[in-house]
């Protein structure tokens, strides 16, 4: 039981809050926040006290001290979502969905939790599929509005079509290794040219989830139509889980063909970064910005799984962790202006630290960490990320992504610029947060400064990481 | 607990100060008294290092203090002085000091004006004292990028293009020297053992040829961006002539000398066999940035553009010096750095404070300034006379060691590029002088002119604060000089060990 504890625990939430949905008139439905956010810290802090860990289902579920932590870093993700949409669903359109909301956020949350827990395929691919198909609902979740329908279809099909990509390579796996464990798998998958393809097609439905190039088509489009809680849903918790899970998956299962890997990473971690970097740029949507922005975020994950030691495995998820927060900083400013105001694009945030200096501030920090400009802690971030890759040797690899930070400073800069420097005849008019979007920008604040300074985060998760070989 | 770290607290607690006063008056009163309280400290620490010295202490490093950072990637917090680095606090600290009164009449948002200013000192104070790369890299970052709100913000003309312009060099040379700083680290330990980013400690192994070769350009190239290596000073003349006074002043006569520092303290420090071998490519770069610089500022109207270009070819100059890698050049080299630093932060507050009056900084269309702000002018004057190496003041002291270092080398090579390099200080008094009769001599050529007034009390504090400095290193040299030379000791000895000994 307490070996699985991460996820009962946000079973039985989801559970109460389909019972309170069923018993709660309609108009009250606000009332939910609170206690739904209440329950959730109480998950997040429960998750921190240390249990047993072991497996379960004759090795369908394992966990390990290292995956204990990474569902945490996940629940902390999802709180902050949590938080930030409060002001959000408070909208009249939204009342009447608030408990729906947070139903389909915990089950895709759930469906996480249980894919980096899982010790074979099945349980992978079954984790995977309850944190994709929720993510489609939740992105259609404005139904009334065009845009937010589309994202949604756009991502059941996209998602659809890289489940079964994912699926055909699971099958080959299961051809050529017989047998679906990744303890079993894991010996025996040596690189024999079936095998290779199986990869492949591994490969590329993963990479559909962390929206690599060339698979990364459906992200802007996606982005841009859902609603913004759930587009920093997408871009940082569900990102991450899919980031951890291959980082989990390559450095044990694929183990044997690591060479064969770090070259297809090698590729894709150049395209990715350049590609995702260069069409930024050209961004006038911000939420469109941030998603290109997240492409090439995506990319510089990899290379700490390039790094393939101990260490690579760390900066990943410290680098993650970093990302979350800066991420999702920069997502609560612009949800909080799109709720008060409508306005989405960069042209509309001209002058925007003369009405709002608050939340500009969040902002440019927020970038900043994007960015990896120091104190902040994406700095940190980067700069193992990088050590990582070049522990490894590749110096030419990380002088391309080091050339691409810079890249990404100048559009991160746009932003800063519209902000501070533009002025403009019809501002922004201030807004005065609510309680529960400052709580969210101070958290993330928090967490920016917090994980770079402070070491000890890092430390923790260098414990519990492990290599390659 | 080192006092050192003070030059990091009060910085920051000034920051925090100001974020918490009232009125424009607060606001700068309060960034007044931090930045009088970090140049009493850096009299202290100058007064401390030199008694240290004298009662017999010959540690490298002075007032060191190390702590663990990140465990597992052997990163410290690790922060001391040596000669050099002292010499580069006191340049800081009087500069930021004038700074401050030279922008007293910032009107537009002076909260968050003096928080980016006083933010920027702080980083790189800390990166003088840092001794890990890491730290040093990190406190170089922080000084660069609030340069970007500095001047897109408080800038003037194409502010907002010459703000980018300048951020994405600097950073891209920022990126060079990330790559540069990973090899170092990686290769610090060639014989086993731990790696490690504390700079004394990778000066003592020595790094195979083959990754010095292949990092030397990257740490170079990276650090000689920020100080004007040409050809990659184009940020240098946009982003000098937009920014603000103070920005102008700071970044000329301090941000530049992180270029010239770091190129001197990591580049040529750790990776000597290298820099023997590769010196004279970015001898020859050099050697062009100073003679451009110099030509560069004769073609130009605009005040600011001959003071950037003059920035370029002095900077270029210790760059110079730093390449020709012996003891006297070396420290021409740092005293050029901090001559430099404050001559052409007097110019820059001078050129703030004429523009004020006059608005306008074309030198067509001024004429017979000293009859109306006599102050202001001789100020000029001086600075002039310093910024052409005349005697007695701080500037000729810098040049004559250097090409005095230069000299000493007898190849052809090296005395080619030393005679043309020389030969730069005619252009200089060719456009000083040149400025100084067209704007100060002469009729008043606009009427409007005669209404304006001399110098206020916040100017002459800026200005006399500054010229203090020149006279003072041009009068009594030898104390920094010696100061310096102490410091030098380690690094000579270091290069001399990776190279033949070049006289």
């Amino acid at each position: 039981m307490l070996i699985m504890r991460h996820e009962l625990l946000l079973i039985a939430i989801t559970v109460i809050l389909l019972l309170v949905e069923i018993f709660l008139p309609a108009d009250k439905k606000s009332r939910i926040i609170t206690p739904a956010i209440l329950l959730m810290t109480a998950v997040l802090i429960l998750g921190f006290i240390p249990g047993p860990t072991g497996i379960l289902f004759g090795g369908m579920y394992q966990t390990t001290a290292l995956i204990i932590m990474l569902k945490n870093i996940l629940n902390i993700g999802a709180l902050i979502v949590m938080i930030q949409s409060a002001d959000w669903l408070r909208k009249p359109e939204n009342k009447e969905k608030i408990s729906e909301y947070y139903i389909l956020l915990l089950s895709t949350l759930i469906g996480m939790q249980y894919m980096i827990s899982s010790g074979d395929f099945l349980m992978f691919y079954l984790g995977l599929e309850l944190a994709t198909i929720p993510l489609a609902a939740l992105a259609a979740f404005e139904r009334l509005k065009e845009k937010s329908a589309e994202a949604g279809v756009k991502l059941i099909f996209s998602s659809a079509l890289s489940s079964g990509i994912l699926l055909y390579g699971l099958s080959m796996i299961y051809g050529t290794t017989g047998s679906l464990y990744f303890a079993e798998v894991g010996p025996v998958f040596t690189g024999t040219p079936l095998q290779v393809l199986a990869f492949i097609f591994f490969f590329a439905g993963m990479a559909f989830k962390i929206s690599l190039v060339p698979f990364h088509l459906w992200t802007a489009d996606v982005y841009e139509g859902a609603p913004v809680n759930i587009t920093s849903y997408l871009s940082v918790v569900s990102k991450g889980a899919a980031a951890f899970m291959l980082t989990i998956l390559l450095y044990t299962v694929f183990s044997k063909i690591a060479l064969m890997w770090s070259n297809v990473l090698y590729i894709i971690i150049i395209l990715t970064i350049t590609l995702g970097n260069l069409f930024a740029i050209r961004q006038q949507n911000l939420k469109r910005f941030l998603a290109f922005s997240s492409i090439a975020q995506a990319g510089f994950i990899l290379l700490g799984i390039i790094g393939q030691s101990q260490y690579g495995m760390s900066t990943v998820i410290y680098f993650v962790l970093v990302y979350i927060f800066s991420n999702l900083g920069a997502f609560g400013v612009v949800g909080i202006i799109s709720n008060r105001s409508g306005k989405e694009n960069i042209n509309d945030y001209d002058g925007l630290y003369r009405t709002n200096p608050k939340l500009s501030m969040v902002m440019m920090l927020s970038l900043f960490s994007l960015a990896g400009i120091p104190p902040v802690a994406g700095f940190f971030g980067k700069f193992f990320l990088f050590a990582a890759a070049a522990n490894h040797g590749l110096y030419i690899l990380v002088l391309i992504a080091i050339v691409n930070t810079v890249i990404s400073l100048y559009y991160y800069l746009l932003v800063i610029k519209a902000m501070f420097l533009n002025r403009s005849d019809q501002p922004i008019p201030r807004i005065k947060s609510d309680f529960y979007s400052s709580l969210g920008l101070i958290l993330c604040l928090v967490g920016i400064f917090a994980i770079g300074i402070f070491s000890a985060v890092f430390e923790m998760i260098n414990g519990l990481s492990y290599g390659l070989y | 607990m080192s006092f050192l770290l003070l030059f990091i607290v009060i910085p920051v607690l000034t920051v925090i100060g100001i974020f918490f006063s009232k009125t424009h008056m607060q606001v700068k009163w309060t960034a007044v008294i931090g930045m009088s309280i970090q140049l009493i400290l850096a009299g202290v620490l100058i007064y401390l290092f030199l008694a240290a010295r004298a009662a017999g202490n010959t540690a490298e490093i002075l007032f060191s203090q190390d702590m663990v950072w990140y465990k597992n990637l052997n990163i410290h917090f690790f922060i001391g002085v040596d000669g050099v680095s002292v010499a580069m606090i006191g340049l800081t600290a009087i500069v930021i000091f004038a700074g401050i009164f030279a922008s007293w009449d910032v009107t537009d948002l002076p909260r968050e004006f003096f928080t980016s200013l006083i933010l920027l000192a702080a980083g790189v104070f800390g990166f003088f004292i840092s001794l890990d790369l890491f730290t040093l890299f990190t406190f170089y970052e922080i000084a660069v990028i609030p340069m970007y709100l500095l001047i897109g913000i408080w800038g003037s003309g194409p502010r907002h293009y010459s703000a980018m312009k300048l951020t994405l060099m600097l950073m891209g040379g920022s990126a060079l020297i990330m790559l540069g700083l990973l090899g170092l680290y990686f290769n610090s330990a060639p014989g086993g053992g731990a790696l490690t980013f504390n700079l004394i400690e990778i000066s003592k192994v020595s790094i195979p040829m083959p990754a010095q070769r292949f990092f030397f350009p990257f740490l170079f190239i990276g650090f000689g961006v920020l100080g004007a290596l040409f050809p990659f000073h184009t940020w240098s003349p946009d982003g000098h002539a937009s920014a603000p006074t103070a920005v102008s002043m700071l970044h000329a006569g301090v941000l530049m000398k992180l270029g010239g520092y770091g190129c001197y303290r990591v580049a040529v420090f750790l990776l000597p066999g290298a820099a023997h071998e590769m010196a004279w490519i970015f001898l020859i770069l050099t050697t062009i940035g100073v003679i451009y610089g110099a030509f560069g500022a004769i073609w130009q109207k605009d005040l600011k553009y001959i003071n950037a270009y003059s920035s370029v070819s002095h900077c270029a100059l210790v760059l110079f010096a730093v390449l020709m890698m012996n003891e006297t050049a070396m420290n021409g080299a740092i005293l050029q750095m901090i001559s430099h630093g404050i001559m052409t932060a007097l110019f820059f507050a001078l050129i703030g404070m004429i523009y004020g009056r006059t608005h306008t900084r074309l030198i067509n269309e001024m004429g017979g300034l000293m009859k109306v702000m006599p102050f202001l002018a001789v100020a000029y004057v001086i600075g002039g006379l310093a910024s052409l190496g005349l005697p007695g003041f701080s500037g000729f002291v810098a040049e004559m060691t250097i090409f005095v270092g230069s000299f000493q080398h007898n190849d052809v090579f090296h005395r080619v590029c030393t005679i043309i390099a020389a030969s730069s200080i005619v252009v200089t008094a060719v456009y000083i002088l040149r400025v100084v009769g067209i704007l100060l001599m002469g009729k008043i050529k606009n009427p409007e002119f005669n209404h304006i007034t001399d110098a206020k009390w916040f100017d002459r504090m800026s200005v006399v604060t500054l010229i203090i400095g020149i006279t003072a290193i041009g009068m009594a040299p030898l104390w920094l000089s010696d100061m310096i030379n102490n410091g030098l000791v380690p690094v000579m000895q270091r290069i001399m060990l990776a190279g033949p000994i070049l006289h």
